[in-house]
């Protein structure tokens, strides 16, 4: 049975405001980082950078309902998705930093956020690429029978990409478990669902796989998102993976390269119909109608999240960049187990 | 000591990985119910079960993927590819992701996979089925590559690759898949990047690996009969490459032909020549020259499939130009 809202207790609650808060500032100061920034210490550089702001709903959400020992595993818009499974924001801001207290050490950068100590496997920037990843993961727990399950988001343009289609078939052969969450933000860099999908509707494409097709939930509503993640991974521990979607939507373009969507009224319009939806209000009035008199707890936690995101900038900025031997570290295990000398 | 075919050798260092070891799993097209296409596999299914025997779909992007995937999680997948054109469809799992995650998450994860291949022409398998493209795969630092010579090798090859912390990309040479060898009782295991001296001799130093070894150990013998000594020298694994054994041997005969299957441009033999200039120009006698397939998509009829690719007499002959 899926939790009910009344079930959720303040403290939950205010911890996921506290959380989603988090994230749209820490966003929004990358934001400022890489286009506002005039010190060069300061500045978050390089081509690729993106943002989740508006979606911060789906990603807490989904994250909150995996148990400490299940998976979660993404694409290049990790932020996040990091920061809600727990791990630090410094070290997420010093990969975007590329520095050697980063995440990936400064290797892998604001695409590839991992950290294994939370089950966080990774952002993935190679469309599609993270998906048969993620089967594996699911194969392990499977395996080993340990009853852990994984998440997996899946953009509404990865669908369309052959690792998609393969992965999940496998997944279902193999009943794996898994949840593919479909992140549905009408968008793919700049081609819309239906330029770019005979079947937009996403969860229709589980029959194909004979599938469970999961419910499409509201992506700006995180109750809602965290509820059925966790009544579908709940499924999927048992049966075999689920297509599921939250819709949602990209307050910004698809990456700092993106210029079109300033450019495009159309879009604008569309932006601001679903700004009017903004993940943060969504949660913000729903504790206000549950709990008299929380504002002055809220904005407390609003202060909190800016320090926080403070700290990481600082932190981040007085890390030490990575040197030689980081550059030349880790292309392979060292090649010295045991048998060489059996 | 019983004499088994590289088939059967490589049959028996995976159901010794997989006694040994349950986390070792197979996944591939064909290798369970049906056998295996090469039979490498042959009553595994039977012995080990579904879980650990898995059919798949034809789905090479996820077999190297999801294979990937386990790894990163803690098992010890072998994946196979039922030929190594078909790893291409899986280019990006192999290169982009099993290769490369290690160094990109700085050691976070570890990708201890094996993804076998059979690989080399067939007969007139035609242009897109006659693909024997290691050096490819050993552009990429990550990735380790090894393609065994013969049924020795490639037992003790294969559960070092298995025991290995690295992604590896294993190819079997389909020819030699019925080519015996003795092989001993007792366990060994041949570590990754240890190249191997097959014969010794003064007069020339003949580098090569897979099917090549077999081409210039021929061609050695014709030539010890015109009292011609060549030393064949076996590189096994294409990454990480031990040029050490073959230094040495260039530096007392200085001269040098590069025996591949493969196709010249941009090449193993390009490599090889590459490095002997860098770190021994002072011991040429002679330019390095190389044996090759012919640089064309290769055809399906006979006579000019043959025509195309290297043999033991071409071997022979680039010898002797650089006497
Ligand atoms: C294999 C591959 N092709 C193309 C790209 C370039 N690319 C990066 S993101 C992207 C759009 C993906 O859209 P979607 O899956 O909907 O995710 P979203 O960005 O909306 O979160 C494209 C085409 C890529 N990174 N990898």
């Amino acid at each position: 049975m899926a939790t009910k809202i009344e079930s959720l207790t303040k403290e939950t609650l205010l911890e996921w405001y506290r959380e989603i808060v988090l994230i749209r500032k820490f966003e929004n100061m990358c934001h400022h980082l890489y286009f506002e920034e005039k010190d060069p210490a300061r500045k978050i550089t390089g081509v690729y950078l993106h943002l989740a702001t508006g979606s911060e709903a789906t990603h807490v959400g989904a994250v909150k309902a995996l148990g400490v020992d299940d998976h979660v595993i993404t694409a290049y818009r990790d932020h996040g998705i990091a920061i809600a499974r727990g791990v630090d924001p410094n070290r997420v801001m010093a990969e975007m930093m590329g520095k050697r207290t980063g995440t990936s050490g400064g290797k892998g950068g604001s695409m590839h956020l991992a950290d294994r100590s939370v089950n966080f496997w990774g952002g993935y920037a190679i469309v599609g690429g993270h998906v048969p990843l993620g089967v594996g993961i699911a194969l392990k727990e499977k395996y080993v029978k340990s009853g852990s399950a994984v998440l997996c988001f899946v953009g509404d343009g990865a669908l369309n990409n052959g690792y998609f289609h393969e992965a999940a078939n496998m997944a279902q052969v193999w009943k794996l478990p898994i949840v593919f969450l479909i992140e549905n933000n009408l968008v793919g860099m700049g081609t819309r669902i239906e330029e770019s999908s005979g079947q937009t509707n996403p969860v229709k494409r589980a029959a194909g796989y004979g599938m469970k097709e999961g419910p499409s939930v509201d992506g700006q509503n995180i109750v809602e998102v965290y509820e059925a993640v966790k009544a579908e991974l709940d499924w999927s521990r048992e049966n075999g993976p689920v297509l599921m979607e939250s819709r949602t939507y990209r307050f910004e373009g698809h990456g700092v390269s993106d210029k079109q969507f300033d450019a495009r009224d159309d879009l604008k319009g569309e932006l601001a119909i679903w700004e009017a939806r903004d993940p943060i209000n969504v949660l913000a009035d729903h504790i206000k109608k549950k709990y008299k008199n929380i504002d002055d707890e809220l904005a407390k936690l609003d202060t909190e999240a800016t320090q926080v995101v403070n700290e990481a900038v600082e932190y981040a900025v007085n890390s030490p960049a990575p040197d030689y031997n980081d550059l030349i570290a880790n292309v392979y295990v060292a090649l010295t187990p045991e048998y060489r000398t059996r | 000591m019983k004499n088994l075919s590289m088939r059967d050798a490589l049959r028996a260092a995976l159901h010794e990985e997989m006694i040994r070891d349950e986390r070792v799993f197979l996944m591939g097209e064909e290798i369970g119910k049906w056998q295996g296409t090469h039979r490498v596999t042959r009553g595994f299914y039977e012995e080990f079960g579904a879980e650990r025997v898995r059919d798949t779909p034809i789905s090479e992007m996820a077999i190297a993927g999801v294979a990937t995937g386990a790894a990163m999680a803690g098992l010890r997948p072998v994946a196979e590819m039922m030929t190594i054109n078909f790893a291409f469809l899986a280019f990006d799992a192999i290169i982009n992701h099993a290769a490369k995650i290690h160094y990109m998450f700085n050691g976070q994860f570890t990708v201890p996979l094996v993804v076998r291949a059979a690989t080399g022409w067939g007969n007139q398998a035609t242009a897109t089925h006659s693909h024997t493209p290691e050096p490819i795969w050993a552009h990429f630092p990550g990735l380790i590559v090894g393609c065994p010579s013969n049924a020795y090798d490639a037992k003790g090859m294969l559960k070092a690759a298995i025991r290995d912390e690295n992604p590896i990309l294993f190819t079997e040479v389909i020819a030699l898949y019925p080519k015996p060898s003795p092989i001993p009782d007792e366990e060994y295991l041949i570590p990754i990047g240890e190249s191997a001296v097959k014969r010794e001799g003064d007069d020339v130093t003949i580098v090569s690996y897979g099917r090549g070894v077999e081409w210039s150990l021929e061609a050695a013998e014709t030539l010890a009969k015109e009292d011609i000594q060549a030393e064949v020298i076996d590189i096994r694994w294409l990454r990480p490459l031990d040029m050490s054994k073959t230094l040495a041997s260039f530096k007392k005969t200085n001269r040098c032909v590069v025996v591949e299957e493969s196709l010249p441009h941009y090449s193993f033999g390009s490599e090889i020549a590459a490095q002997l200039q860098e770190a021994a120009f002072d011991y040429m006698d002679a330019p390095v020259k190389r044996v090759s397939a012919l640089d064309v998509p290769l055809p399906y009829a006979r006579d000019i499939e043959l025509m195309a690719l290297p043999n033991a007499q071409k071997v022979v002959q680039a010898v002797k130009e650089v006497l």
